[in-house]
């Protein structure tokens, strides 16, 4: 009888935790399906583009703000490393962002009539994330880079 | 707004070069850039309405051409880099999710 309480208790508190973990897995679960959905669309983009394609790293240069104040106008510059001769030049260099609702951000075609292949332009980003590039040179090997920008107020809808 | 005028382009570079040199252009164009995500007071979507693409030519060749999607910032500006082997005109053009197009020329002289 005296130990009888003592047991009620705990198995109260065990329910609650199983309650209370469940809640927070279940929140968990609807929070990576959600971060998971926005960067599903970057995939299916990059994939599109690619193919079965190798990349490698380097060649591209940009120039981002580590931390943007405003999401709706951010400055992106680019270089991307190239003799643009006829023989070598840069055909084409595509930009993503990966968690914006739409992931495609812009695409340049050059031609050897471009003196290098780079460019200004202003971005908006829904939020903190990477900003993805990737360059296709005429001899059609691959390059990519990845930058990290930091967003303190949103740049699209809501 | 911008819906009820047309935007007018501004481009700025350099209007006489040495043959062979590098110019920048600098290009700024007034539009909405409307992204299609936005909604009305009364819960509508307000309907995309973006430049989709703007190109560069020289004397009718093509120089570069950019893709653009809703990510692209409202009064859109982009600068890149020619280079003028003779006197010649560049033609820039800007396409409107609309079908209209917006064209800006500019002739350069070589000394």
């Amino acid at each position: 009888m005296s130990e009888f309480p003592s047991a009620t208790p705990p198995s109260r508190s065990r329910r609650e935790f199983f309650a209370s973990t469940a809640l927070a897995a279940a929140a968990w679960l609807a929070f990576r399906s959600d971060a998971f959905a926005a960067t599903e669309a970057f995939t299916a983009e990059l994939k599109k583009l690619l193919g079965e394609r190798k990349v490698a790293d380097g060649r591209i240069k940009i120039d981002l703000p580590t931390i943007a104040e405003n999401g709706l106008v951010v400055p992106l510059n680019f270089e991307v490393e190239s003799p643009m001769t006829e023989a070598d030049y840069v055909k084409s260099i595509h930009f993503f962002a990966e968690e914006n609702p739409n992931a495609q951000v812009a695409n340049f075609f050059f031609t050897p009539l471009s003196p290098k292949a780079a460019a200004s332009i202003r971005i908006r980003l829904a939020k903190t994330q990477n900003i993805v590039a990737v360059a296709e040179m005429s001899t059609g090997d691959l390059f990519t880079a990845r930058r990290e920008v930091k967003v303190t107020i949103g740049g699209c809808g809501g | 707004m911008a819906d009820t005028t047309k935007p007018v382009p501004r481009v700025r570079m350099a209007t006489t070069a040495k043959a062979g040199e590098v110019i920048e252009v600098k290009t700024l164009i007034a539009h909405e850039m409307e992204n299609g995500q936005r909604r009305e007071s009364s819960g509508q979507i307000v309907p995309r309405k973006i430049i989709k693409q703007v190109t560069a030519a020289f004397n009718g060749r093509e120089i570069m051409r950019t893709e653009w999607f809703p990510a692209i910032s409202s009064n859109p500006y982009l600068s890149f880099f020619v280079r003028v082997h003779e006197s010649g005109t560049f033609t820039f053009s800007w396409f409107d999710d609309d079908g209209s197009v917006i064209t800006a020329e500019q002739k350069v002289t070589v000394a």
